[in-house]
């Protein structure tokens, strides 16, 4: 399985067509207590770089985009009674979607975990 | 980082805690150590530890009528009992709030006032400029202040300084040697929650700290967990809630002004009674775990009727809480409200105040 990163720090792990997606670890970190998440609808289709969903922290809240397009097939229920999952584990349990990859070529928008590490750096 | 930017005499501790740092009223501030979360709940089931040196502390001392100071605050200053504190407000002519504060009455003819951080240069401009007498002077730099709050500060009060704290009531101070030196203790604070406001020299007020947090059970906190505390228990933030351009009339704060008194602003407040106030303060809860903020839009029935002034999710309630200033006749409890912005709306109700109401304030 491969993960790949946005620069607006949303993850997408690819196995078999189907992208699970999240928010990155830094990203979890720089909201801090994390206190809701709007999950997309089952059966929405999403744009790649269009709006997935939101997360609010105590301090902001802030749109989630999605990191490749498709038809959302999967949601992380358990995000709605306890948000806080996605600071415990921002890149595991703390999935938010799953999406069926309408066109894995737009892999290639996105940034490797090398390359995402290094872009970090960079902020 | 800002160089305009003061930093309190606590600040090195707080990078060595690894705080996380920003700007607040001129101050470099922490804003939290280990999470607002964990933080806010720390202070709500033990004893937790705010620096609060960026709060601005005046002293005047001489004839409270004759000096002209009786007229300043909404509230009367020479019925201040000895070893008591008021809180109300400056006014400016039209009845807009300067600041709200707190005088502690400290001798016969000695007050010592405490503002906010952000106010404490026109606070201390304004109220000179109305006194006709005694010696006013700014103190703030010399003066450290921490706060103890939580349901535990009472036994570590205690424990450290001796058992005459323990019966300081609510808004009530004494003057206590801490580290030997003379420090006021005052049952006061901003986070509904019993409490202490320790005031002492600011050359030792590092020492302070660090004396505090030799108690396991003290943490500290910072100034994120301090709003969400605030904000829970209803009390008002100065530059959000209330500003030069909001009365205390609107702001749902009238039993903190005293009409039987002269005060600046008295003629603009009489006369916005008379006429009636044009939008009033309303808590609301919301439906979910979203959090209104600052600057959102209240509508009713599809309109715009006001703004969001404060808005926060509430641990304690398990649901987003805010303040904001709608239009009179929509500001009763259970008027159905949305709050919008951008994408998101959330629906809220409009409630009493305080939104929790079992903190240990005046236990």
């Amino acid at each position: 399985m491969s993960i790949y990163f946005t620069k607006e720090h949303e993850w997408v792990k690819v196995k078999d067509g189907i992208g699970a997606v999240g928010i990155s670890e830094h990203a979890a970190h720089e909201l801090g207590d994390i206190t809701f998440v709007e999950l997309p609808k089952m059966g929405a289709v999403v744009k790649q770089f269009g709006v997935l969903g939101s997360i609010e922290s105590v301090k902001a809240a802030s749109d989630i985009f999605a990191p490749v397009s498709g038809k959302v097939i999967k949601v992380n229920e358990a995000l709605e009674v306890a948000p806080e999952i996605v600071n415990e584990s921002a890149e595991d349990a703390g999935w938010m979607a799953w999406v069926e990859i309408a066109d894995e070529s737009e892999l290639k928008n996105l940034m490797t975990q090398e390359q995402y590490d290094d872009y970090l750096k960079s902020l | 980082m800002d160089e305009q930017l003061q930093a309190t005499p606590i600040c090195g501790r707080h990078r060595a805690l690894n705080a996380l740092m920003a700007p607040f009223g001129g101050w470099d501030m922490p804003i939290q150590y280990e999470g607002i979360i964990a933080e806010h709940s720390w202070c709500r089931t033990q004893a937790s530890l705010f620096d609060i040196c960026h709060m601005g502390e005046f002293i005047f001392q001489g004839d409270f009528e004759a000096g002209g100071l009786e007229d300043v605050f909404t509230f009367s200053v020479k019925t201040i009992p000895l070893g008591r504190s008021r809180y109300g407000f400056l006014l400016n002519e039209q009845g807009g709030i300067i600041d709200d504060l707190i005088v502690f009455r400290m001798a016969e003819d000695k007050v010592m006032i405490v503002v906010n951080a952000a106010t404490a240069p026109k606070d201390f401009a304004a109220i000179k400029g109305r006194l006709k007498g005694g010696s006013f002077t700014d103190i703030t730099a010399a003066t450290g202040k921490l706060d103890l709050q939580g349901p535990l500060s009472r036994y570590v009060m205690v424990e450290l300084f001796g058992e005459e704290v323990a019966r300081i009531p609510y808004f009530k101070f004494i003057t206590v040697t801490i580290l030997g030196v003379e420090a006021i203790v005052s049952r006061t604070g901003y986070t509904g929650e019993l409490g202490y406001e320790i005031f002492i020299s600011s050359d030792k007020v590092c020492e302070l700290w660090d004396l505090f947090l030799q108690d396991e059970r003290v943490k500290p906190a910072g100034l994120g967990a301090r709003d969400v505390l605030r904000l829970e228990v209803g009390y008002s933030l100065y530059g959000s809630d209330i500003d030069e351009e909001t009365t205390p009339l609107e702001a749902g704060l009238e039993s903190f002004v005293n009409f039987d008194k002269n005060f600046v602003g008295k003629d603009a407040l009489l006369r916005l009674k008379e006429q009636g106030v044009a939008r009033k303060k309303v808590a609301f809860e919301v439906n979910g775990r979203r959090s209104p903020r600052h600057h959102y839009e209240i509508c009713f029935e599809g309109e715009t009727v006001g703004n969001v002034t404060s808005g926060v999710f509430s641990p304690m309630l398990g649901k987003g809480i805010g303040i904001g200033f709608i239009k009179p006749e929509l500001a009763s409890i259970g008027t159905p409200l949305t709050i919008r912005h951008e994408r998101v709306s959330m629906e809220a109700t409009v409630c009493e105040l305080p939104f929790f109401r079992d903190g240990s304030v005046r236990a």
